[in-house]
This record gives C-alpha cells, structure tokens and sequence, in this order.
C-alpha cells in the first residue's frame, strides 16, 4: 500500500515534448513510472520517449485510461492545463510548474473540488511512491521503500528528510510535495488523512514553512483526526516579517505565519517538533523507538 | 509588487471610484503649481512611499498656500522616510502627491485580499477606519464584516449591499457603496491584486463615500500579463541587492547578520538560516540559487552575498538532487575564483556525486572548507566567523 500513486497507476505528461516533460518524463521512465503518453497541442500522433503524443487530454485520457497527469508546461499556461485535465477525466493532477497567478489558482483549484479531482502543487517536487511511481522532479535514488510518509511545502526540504529516513534505515510510504504556494491544490489535512488510512504508513514527517495557517490547521487536524506518531519541522524561524521568502506563500504578514506559531501549535497538537532541520531521522527515531 | 498611493488612485479613477482631485509632482516649483492647477484655498500634501505610517512620521501636511505646498515638497523630496514599517534606513521620497481637501465626517475601512485558508478573495469593512486594521482585528475581530467571492462567479451587488447596510450606510451610500466594492473587485480580478486598501474610505460632510487612501499590492506571478502595471514599479523603492539578484532570477533577501547563505531551494535556504542561528551563528541573507546551481548562477551570487560588508564567511549548502554534485563543486570553485573570495566559504553537498564533490572541493587548494553533513557545516561557519555570539 501507499498513498496516491503506486505501480498500476498510468500517467501522461502535459507539456511532454518540450524541455522540463521531456527531461523528467525520462527519468520517470527509467525510474519505472508507468508512463502512457503524452499531450502538446498540435503534435499529436507523433511518438515521443517511444510514447504516444496526443493533442488533447481528453484523446489521451481515452486512448490510455490515464489515472493521472504531471503538468511542465509554462505558468502563463497551467490555470487552462490543469482546467483541461480536470475536465477529461483524469482523477489526479501533478502540477509543478512554479509562478502561476494566485487567481489563476483560485479558479483552478475551485474547478477541481467540484469535479472531484484530487490537484497536487503547483510550485512542487511531485509525489513519488518509492520504487514503484515517480511523478515529478525529486530524485529517484535517494528514496527506499518503506515506512514513512512524508508532506512538505518546499521541495529541497523534502529531500533532506528523505535522506536522513533513507539513512536511518526506514525509508518512505510515499513522498507529496504540496508546493509553496499560498494556493496550493491539496493542504497537509489531504495529505494526512490519507496516511493516517495507509497501512504501509506507519509514521509521519511534515515539513512546513513560515506564512499562511496550513500548519495550525493541520495541528488541529492531527490532534482530533491522527493517530500515527508525527515529527514536523518549521522552517524560517530566522526569516523577518513581511518579505518573501523564495516561495509566494513564505510571507509573514501582518504578524501572522511565524514559524514559532506554528512550533506551538503543533506541539500542542502532541507532534514531536524538530528545531534542527538535521534532526528529523533522529527525531522519528525518538518517538516510534527505531 | 506595491503601487505608490497616487497609483493606486489613479486604478481607481479608472474604475469609476470616487477619489480626491490630485497631482503627482517630483519638484517643489511642481508642488506650488499643482496647488494652482488644482483650485481652491486648501491642500493637501503627501509623500509617496511603499510604507504605512507617513501621518506620524510627518509624511502628510494640510497647507493652504502655494508656498507651504512648496515647502513641504522641498522638505521631503530626495529624502528618506522612516516609519513604524520600513527599515531603520528608510524608504526616499521622490514624488508628493498633491490633493483637494476633503471634508471628513465618518472614517471607514475597505479592503480585499486573497484568503489562504478558505481559497477566496475576501472583502473586509469595518466602520473603525483610519486606524490600523490589524489592531482592529486583533481586539474586536467583531466590528469587522466580511465578504467572500465566489472564484467561479466572481462578486455580487447583494453582497455589497448587505456589506453596506451592515456599515450602517443610509439612502444614496447604500448605491454609493455597492458601486465601489463591484468597481474594486473588478480592479482586483482585472490587475491580478494581492492586497487592496482604502484607510480611510470617508463619509464627507455631504455624506458621500470617498476613498482618502490607497494601497494596492500586486501578485508577482501574474505581472508578466499587467504590462501597465510593469511600468508603474518603482525600482526606487526596492532593496538594492534584492533588485540586483532578481536581475539573475536569484532569490535574495538581506538580514543583519554575518554568515551569508547560498542554498538551493526556498526552504532549504530557510532551513540553512535556521540551523546556523541554532548553532549560535547570526545569517546574513536568504538566497535561493534555484535548482541548477551552475558556475554562473553561483559567480552571481557570490557577488551579491559579498556586496554586504557584513559577511565574513559563506555557507554554501547544496543538495544536489538530479544534478552531480561534482560539478557543483567545480562551479563552487570556479565562482571562488572569478569573485576572488577572500572570507571562508564552508561548503555542504549532498545527494548525487557528494563524495565525489568533497574531493573536488578539498583538491582545489582554495579556502574552502568541505563539511560532512548540515549541523557540521553550521558549527564550521559559525567557528570560522569566531564561534558562537
């Protein structure tokens, strides 16, 4: 078991044949991704990567039965990709394209919940289910299969917990990057509460960020709702109030979205919180004793 | 992205919105005359900063002559403004805006912005105008009234009304209101905006709504579709370094401290902060090389780390996730050289390659330290800079 995605499920790419899709629908590939094919508009019938390309999701979606969809194309672009796949059929959108416009999300991820589709990002790694299904930018080898499930709003940060969960010896149920954006398509309570059902998952690390309530919500959420062991760790403890920190939704504003806001309130919640990004494994290790 | 007040004005006598007659000028003799051009015996005069508090730092003067008017903008232009929201240097003034009096009976607040939690853009009024609104939601959240916009359908008369009656509007503010809070939603929707408002919006002495104030805020991801608004920035206003990274694509905020940071990824950079604070150290930036981390991108940022005086040594934290950390290294070392980087650089790779890079990095005689993990390259930097403060 694993969250989301898993060896069966059938991806295609939007934006397949340019740079970004091509470069990471190869890797997906090699990875063992159960890549079926591909949509750019206008080169559809050509076969890229030794896959069909398509030149709508919707021809995709009915000539490949693909469960879900990783979007590369451009930002000006990904409001009308996403409204697309989300109105073919396709039940899982992976968008990581960075810098879309919050009302462009607005409308987009609106669209989505009253057609039942579950958007992960934008402005994401992707989500990967090691050893089995790879949808995204992460890297693929530094993830083992196993037992932790991972949620995080910055990519690199992802990376590093999976490192240390690698190393430790537990490895990963699955791994969702929700993005950094203040809009995001799912929040930590989507990604929780499908852990807290997965069998294979056994404990949980979330990673969050300054700006926005995400993390209060979730500490509320897994207090009430949570009953596996979850170590979190904040990050820009350091970072002033009221600028931007790389990501959109990294702001403090008006005194609110402080990284110690969100410690507090999720050690209320009873998660064992983490002041040192390095200490994550050995937090996980603390409170499950592995 | 913020407008200037005079900006935001101008956007919302576009959109039919009821604001003072006014003129914005960036000399003093242009002050004197657009109190001429303008008529009548009394004005007032505004600096124009990206900041709140320009009242209490005497940044808005009532005069009633040309003279004064031109006083007044003598008296600012070219200078600095500090308040209660800018840095301790302040922000310069290089234009005053020059308005009709208005005649004030009632101070109101209205505001929109997008809401993460519920996913929508929200209206906020509060008959406590003028003040700041943060304190008002802080200590009697009550007295402020809300409306939220449907993404799909965008917002409604209705909602306007019930807003406006809640107010406590009366007879012809009741149309007044409505035909501003559709007018500002649809400006917000049409320029992209991340946050609006208008502290105070007056009732006048003949009981007219009147926008007094301005503040608009543009998302930065939709400005490649506001091209008017482009030409509104007011590369004055922001943070020097800050300009000059974005120049690069290069994620770059300064803080006070002394261990500059070039991290890849946003909150990998965050993270790298913290850890350095944690192990008694003071960060002196945040800086987002991105993804790549080429020669290039890691020369450019070197340069701005640098360029604060503050910084006597460098961590340089990369994971390298897809790209091999061996040529991270060679671009690490090849930009120390270029720079000529003269304080410690402590450098941590992981993921693809990462023993390969500390080789690299150890073989290349440069004054570069190789840390094995994060905590180590935090205790290194933070004893290269003389240990914990």
């Amino acid at each position: 078991m694993s969250i989301l995605v898993d060896k069966n499920t059938k991806v295609i790419c939007q934006g397949f044949t340019g740079s970004q899709g091509t470069f990471h629908s190869e890797q997906a590939i090699e990875y063992g991704t159960k890549m079926v094919g591909g949509v750019t508009p206008g080169k559809g019938g050509q076969i890229h990567l030794d896959l069909p390309v398509f030149d709508t999701v919707l021809e995709a979606f009915d000539e490949t039965g693909a469960d879900a969809s990783v979007i590369y194309v451009p930002a000006a672009f990904c409001k009308d990709s996403i409204l697309e796949a989300a109105n073919s059929g396709i039940k899982l959108i992976v968008c990581i394209t960075e810098g879309i416009p919050t009302l462009d999300m607005l409308a987009a991820k609106e669209s989505c919940d009253q057609l039942g589709v579950r958007l992960i990002g934008p402005n994401c790694p992707g989500v990967i289910t090691p050893g089995e299904c790879k949808i995204g930018i992460m890297p693929g080898h530094i993830h083992v299969p196993g037992k932790v499930g991972i949620v995080s709003r910055s990519g690199t940060l992802t990376y590093e917990a999976v490192k240390q969960t690698t190393d430790h010896g537990f490895g990963q149920s699955s791994c969702v990057g929700i993005g950094g954006d203040p809009i995001p398509g799912s929040n930590f309570i989507d990604v929780l509460s499908l852990f807290e059902a997965d069998p294979q998952t056994e404990a949980i690390v979330m990673i969050g960020e300054i700006g926005g309530t995400a993390e209060e919500e979730a500490a509320a959420y897994i207090k009430a709702n949570v009953s596996k062991p979850v170590v979190a760790y904040i990050a820009g403890v350091t970072a002033p109030a009221g600028k931007r920190m790389g990501h959109a939704g990294a702001i403090i504003s008006g005194g609110k979205g402080t990284a110690d806001e969100k410690f507090a309130a999720l050690q209320d919640a009873g998660v064992k919180t983490v002041r040192s990004l390095a200490e994550i494994g050995s937090g996980l290790s603390e409170i499950t004793g592995w | 992205m913020n407008l200037h007040e005079y900006q935001a004005k101008q956007l919302f006598g576009e959109y039919g919105l009821p604001v003072s007659e006014g003129i914005a000028v960036d000399t003093a003799s242009g002050a004197a005359a657009a109190t001429e051009t303008i008529g009548g015996s009394k004005w007032v005069v505004k600096a124009q900063v990206h900041a709140g508090g320009r009242g209490k730092a005497g940044g808005v003067k009532l005069v009633d002559s040309a003279e004064e008017a031109e006083a007044f903008a003598e008296q600012w232009l070219g200078k600095k403004m500090v308040t209660y929201q800018t840095d301790a240097g302040g922000q310069p003034v290089s234009k005053i805006l020059v308005e009709t009096c208005t005649d004030i009976a009632q101070e109101l607040y209205l505001g929109a912005v997008v809401d993460r939690s519920s996913r929508r853009v929200v209206f906020m009024a509060s008959v406590e105008g003028g003040v700041e609104i943060e304190k008002v939601a802080a200590e009697t959240p009550e007295k402020i009234l809300k409306a939220t916009i449907d993404p799909l359908t965008g917002a409604q008369a209705y909602q306007g009304r019930d807003l406006a009656f809640r107010l406590g509007l009366k007879g012809a503010q009741i149309k007044q209101f409505t035909k501003l809070f559709l007018g500002l939603s649809k400006l917000f929707h049409d320029m992209d905006l991340a946050l609006l408002e208008i502290n105070p919006l007056v009732i006048t002495d003949e009981g007219n709504l009147h926008c007094l104030d301005g503040k608009i805020n543009i998302d930065g991801n939709a400005m490649y579709r506001q091209p008017k608004l482009r030409e509104m920035h007011d590369p004055s206003q922001d943070d020097e370094r800050e300009a000059q990274a974005a120049e690069w694509e290069l994620n770059y905020v300064a803080l006070d401290g002394n261990i500059g940071c070039m991290v890849n990824g946003a909150g990998l950079a965050m993270g790298t902060m913290d850890i350095v604070q944690l192990h008694g150290g003071s960060p002196a930036n945040f800086l987002d090389v991105g993804g790549g981390a080429t020669k290039e991108r890691v020369t450019e940022a070197f340069k701005i780390i640098l360029s604060d005086e503050n910084v006597a040594a460098v961590l340089v934290n990369i994971f390298g996730g897809i790209v091999r950390c061996d040529l991270i290294a060679e671009g690490v070392i090849g930009a120390v050289n270029e720079v000529g980087v003269e304080v410690p650089v402590v450098v941590r790779l992981e993921g693809n390659n990462a023993e390969l890079g500390r080789e690299v990095l150890k073989a290349s005689g440069l004054n570069i330290i190789a840390a094995t993990s994060l905590s180590d390259a935090a205790e290194k930097v933070v004893a290269a800079t003389g240990g914990a403060q």
